[in-house]
């Protein structure tokens, strides 16, 4: 886990941006220590690139202060974009080069030293797969692979902070794996970026996650306090020969009792009870015919949808 | 840094078949230009030795090969430079070089330092081509040298209009006629306000409308003159206009 007093990496201040009367994004602040992954989530149009955008030096915003490693994106442009490795949405590649000649293009463009420049290259290649490729043109790769190339054009320079805007997009399962594992890998050294709408992605990888709606943060915590947040705990449970709903409530820990279907039934309990013996003690003596049971926390999935419906209410 | 955005320009220009059919074809246009005025030359000679103080091949060949390859530059190099930036854009490829430790300045003048290499390359291989003449006579270096320098002045100039058509868009063509309607239209505009304010007898807005003019700032060179004058007004286009698509691409990340 984080370790409290690590470095703060990223600091975004109420990055506000408007494009005409259209705000894209507004008061968003973000804040971010070293070696943590930052989940960006949000449906689409809401203001993930945008910010991505803003905290990478490519869109300047209308008001909000961006401080990277604590120098200041807008006041040092250079020195503070030097810390950053970005990997936009559509990963800026230049298809007539190959592999290693690209990564190398990207090492110069960041000011990595000459003498520690091919170093820099081969690592990058190494760490995203990509040395049996190394000397393919960029064009003639899968799109797997031109993603990953575009990872690796984005750590070459072992930036403080990674960003990565939809990095698993149009990826094949294990192709998505192990980027997943890459991002992981990166967590460790580097300060993480992610956006994305793949949610079981952000509660793999993720130690924080940060939801956006209309431009607004509507949700922004640990993926521990993410799934506290939506209702405590809860098991699911099917049996074949139920009993009374209030029964099934009366089990000490036991908030709520609800039936889902015929035979399937969700309990909620309070942070810290946990029911579980205490129910297949009473199943197994009644024969109420436990066939399934399962923990279910509160899911992703549900806290993101109540959030961005919510607010469109 | 300038330089690695340059390399990459060149590479990148080498890579497309673009830069290989210019050449070629900017390559036979100039060579069928030069047979002709030798031709040319040829026949007027036995007339010419009656003249005293005859002009001389530099003059007569040299001098209107590098006048046409001045015009034939002013339809290539929108072509060549229209990638430069809206290529980029199109492909949004631009992010990695708006995302690094880089300048706007540092960009703008690595794109243009890039494709000047190239056209440098153009007029080198044409001005190996007069040099053939030195197995059968004299040429004068002066003149050639002159001619040099006023065509990589004037190369300079049209690349750095261009170059601000480039980043006007993202579509390539359009970057290319808009890089060709300015540069036409400058040339008009100037040449005709000039004359106009001349004939008023007003001098120095005549100057000043003339500085919009690079073919007529290239004229001073073909005689072999090295003009202060013209020097400035074509280094001072080139300036402007890098300056402004320094601003335009400031402004695109401004206005986003």
């Amino acid at each position: 886990m984080t370790d409290q007093t690590a470095e703060i990496t990223v600091s975004a201040q109420g990055l506000s941006r408007r494009f005409g009367a259209h705000a894209a994004v507004e008061r968003v602040s973000i804040e971010l220590k070293r070696g943590e992954i930052l989940g960006f989530l949000g449906p689409n149009g809401a203001g993930k690139t945008t910010t991505m955008q803003m905290l990478t030096g490519n869109l300047a915003p209308s008001s909000g202060a961006v401080s990277i490693c604590g120098v200041d994106l807008f006041e040092h442009p250079v020195a503070a974009k030097a810390r950053i490795g970005y990997l936009p949405e559509t990963p800026p590649l230049y298809r007539e080069l190959t592999v290693r000649e690209y990564v190398d293009l990207a090492a110069r463009l960041h000011r990595v030293a000459k003498p520690a420049r091919a170093a820099a290259v081969d690592d990058a290649l190494v760490r995203c797969g990509l040395t049996e490729v190394a000397l393919k043109l960029i064009g003639t790769l899968s799109k797997g692979y031109q993603q990953r190339v575009g990872i690796a054009q984005a750590i070459v320079h072992r930036p403080d902070v990674v960003i990565l805007d939809e990095p698993t997009i149009g990826l094949d399962p294990i192709q998505v794996r192990e980027i997943r594992t890459l991002i992981r890998e990166l967590g460790a050294h580097h300060s993480v970026i992610l956006s994305t709408h793949i949610l079981p992605e952000v509660e793999s990888v993720c130690d924080r996650v940060q939801i956006l709606h209309l431009g607004t943060t509507v949700f922004g915590d640990t993926i521990a306090g993410l799934r506290q947040f939506h209702g405590g705990r809860m098991l699911l449970v099917g049996l074949r020969h139920p009993p009374a709903l209030g029964e099934l409530a009366a089990i000490s820990g036991v908030e709520r009792a609800e039936n889902t279907a015929d035979t399937l039934f969700r309990l909620s309990f309070a942070e810290g009870a946990d029911p579980t013996d205490e129910l297949v003690r009473r199943a197994v003596k009644q024969s109420w015919g436990l066939f399934q049971l399962t923990p279910a926390q509160s899911s992703l999935e549900d806290v993101f949808v109540h959030l961005t419906r919510k607010e469109e209410q | 840094m300038i330089f690695t955005i340059a390399g990459k320009e060149l590479k990148a220009l080498f890579a497309s078949p673009l830069a290989w059919v210019m050449l070629t074809f900017m390559q036979i246009i100039l060579a069928f230009g030069f047979l002709r005025q030798l031709d040319d030359f040829m026949q007027i000679q036995p007339q010419l030795i009656r003249v005293p103080n005859p002009p001389g091949i530099t003059e007569l060949v040299v001098a209107p090969l590098f006048s046409t390859i001045a015009v034939v530059l002013l339809f290539a190099i929108p072509l060549l430079a229209m990638r430069l930036i809206a290529e980029e854009r199109r492909n949004q490829t631009l992010v990695l070089l708006l995302s690094a430790p880089l300048s706007m300045t540092e960009i703008v003048l690595g794109k243009f330092i890039g494709l000047m290499a190239f056209l440098l390359l153009i007029i080198g291989i044409a001005a190996v081509m007069p040099l053939a003449l030195l197995f059968g006579g004299s040429l004068d270096f002066g003149l050639l040298a002159s001619l040099i320098i006023g065509l990589v002045l004037l190369a300079a100039c049209f690349a750095a209009v261009a170059l601000y058509a480039s980043c006007l868009t993202a579509h390539p063509l359009a970057a290319a006629m808009i890089a060709f309607g300015l540069l036409l239209g400058m040339l008009f505009a100037g040449d005709a306000a000039a004359e106009g304010l001349r004939s008023r007898g007003w001098q120095v807005p005549a100057a000043l409308a003339q500085v919009l003019s690079p073919l007529k700032n290239f004229e001073p060179f073909t005689k072999g003159m090295l003009d202060s004058y013209s020097v400035t007004c074509l280094l001072l286009l080139i300036v402007v206009f890098l300056i402004l698509a320094i601003r335009r691409l400031d402004a695109a990340r401004l206005r986003g």
